[in-house]
């Protein structure tokens, strides 16, 4: 079942998502990518009812690429955060997204930052977060091994055995990751921690 | 005689006229000139700078150019603050479509027409603008050759005499190495040295 989760390291942020599509007790897919790229420097890992996912992540990313072509400059990660929030909320008493948010993001003023946002809006700057079946065990591997400003080599390590823990101690864990990472130099994929792989269909 | 029809847009004269559509036409034909031209490798903007007191605190490069996608910009002639409204729903609606068609250029005016151009020009002596530009585009132009026609058109289009940077903008979209559309706004240092380049205006002459 679904992990997503992630850390602040030393001058970036780095988050993880499961890369299942489920439904049911079938997997149809295990290359879904659950981490969008917001703008240049901004990361949004999203849980979720798989629909409500992929409209609201690519509301908000086109909400923020608008404001950028209005006022000239970007969002902070902090509002853009703020604003996802006041999305979620004002959709809570009407027509609510069944989405969980980790958004990742870096500010030349502040540094790399991370925000919680659950599905019921609600908002935490965190230095570590994670969401869904997974957040058992990936939480309780960085309370034991996060500290502040980790390298990235020590958060790619500490990201690993989070996957190892969820593949080893989840009944239901599945089989791929994707690993993105935030700093300085922009939003980017990092890596793929593959299990499986989706069989090619069969040429006719 | 035409007072009775001149009111509103909705209301057309006996000879079949729509005279706020008009008169709005003509609005536009005071505006400071904007010229696109297309070329094979991108799409060329220039605009006359109108206002360009010293004390006027600018917030933004450009007064006429407005990027309104990664891959879309228009150049603005006319009441700006009608064109804010155009430039908002152009923002709004490009975010809701993801399509790609290949260097275009459109020019639309008040009456609502609109159509695709190889080259256009919009506001004050587009008339004159737009002859030489039919004269002198021919198919298959570069984007340099490009930005050299748009500079020489307004030049001679301009009222002022001398060419400069402060009273130009020039802007481009095209296709950067990667592969990614690029719009790009001429810096006026780039922009001087160009006009000298292509002999549209003197080198400043020390004068102090």
């Amino acid at each position: 079942m679904e992990c997503v989760f992630g850390l602040v390291g030393n001058g970036f942020a780095i988050v993880a998502a499961d890369t299942s599509a489920v439904h049911s007790i079938l997997v149809h897919k295990s290359n879904e990518d659950k981490i969008m790229l917001l703008d240049s420097h901004k990361l949004i890992a999203a849980s979720g009812e798989p629909g409500d996912r992929v409209q609201f992540t690519e509301y908000i990313q086109k909400n923020v690429a608008l404001y950028q072509f209005r006022n000239g400059i970007p969002l902070t990660t902090a509002a853009a955060a703020n604003f996802t929030r006041g999305e979620l909320a004002t959709a809570l008493r009407k027509n609510p997204y069944s989405v969980n948010i980790l958004l990742a993001g870096y500010d030349k003023e502040t540094g790399p930052s991370l925000y919680y946002i659950d599905y019921i809006a609600t908002l935490h700057k965190v230095e570590k977060g994670a969401f869904g079946y997974g957040s058992y065990f990936s939480l309780s591997m960085m309370d034991r091994h996060f500290h502040s400003g980790m390298s990235v080599e020590e958060a790619v390590d500490l990201v690993d055995k989070c996957i190892m823990e969820i593949r080893s101690r989840l009944v239901v864990a599945p089989p791929n990751f994707v690993i993105k990472i935030v700093d300085k130099d922009g939003a980017r994929e990092y890596a793929w921690r593959e299990s499986v792989k989706d069989n090619p269909a069969p040429s006719a | 005689m035409s007072r009775r029809y001149d009111s509103r847009t909705t209301i057309f004269s006996p000879e079949g006229r729509l005279y706020q559509v008009e008169y709005a036409m003509e609005a536009i034909g005071n505006a400071g000139t904007a010229i696109g031209i297309l070329s094979k490798d991108g799409v060329v903007l220039v605009g006359e700078k109108k206002v360009t007191s010293k004390l006027l605190q600018t917030s933004t490069s450009t007064e006429k150019m407005y990027k309104i996608d990664d891959h879309v910009a228009c150049a603005v002639a006319g009441i700006m603050s009608d064109a804010n409204i155009l430039i908002n729903t152009a923002r709004v609606q490009a975010q809701r479509w993801d399509k790609n068609f290949g260097f275009q250029l459109y020019m639309s005016d008040p009456s609502g027409n609109y159509g695709g151009w190889k080259a256009a020009a919009i506001g004050a002596n587009n008339q004159a603008a737009q002859s030489i530009l039919k004269q002198d585009y021919k198919d298959e132009i570069t984007r340099e050759e490009a930005v050299q026609l748009a500079l020489k058109v307004l030049s001679k289009t301009m009222d002022s005499t001398s060419l400069t940077s402060d009273k130009l903008e020039l802007a481009e979209v095209f296709l950067s190495p990667s592969g990614k559309v690029k719009y790009q706004v001429c810096s006026p240092e780039t922009l001087t040295k160009l006009l000298v380049k292509f002999g549209v205006t003197q080198p400043a002459t020390e004068t102090a």
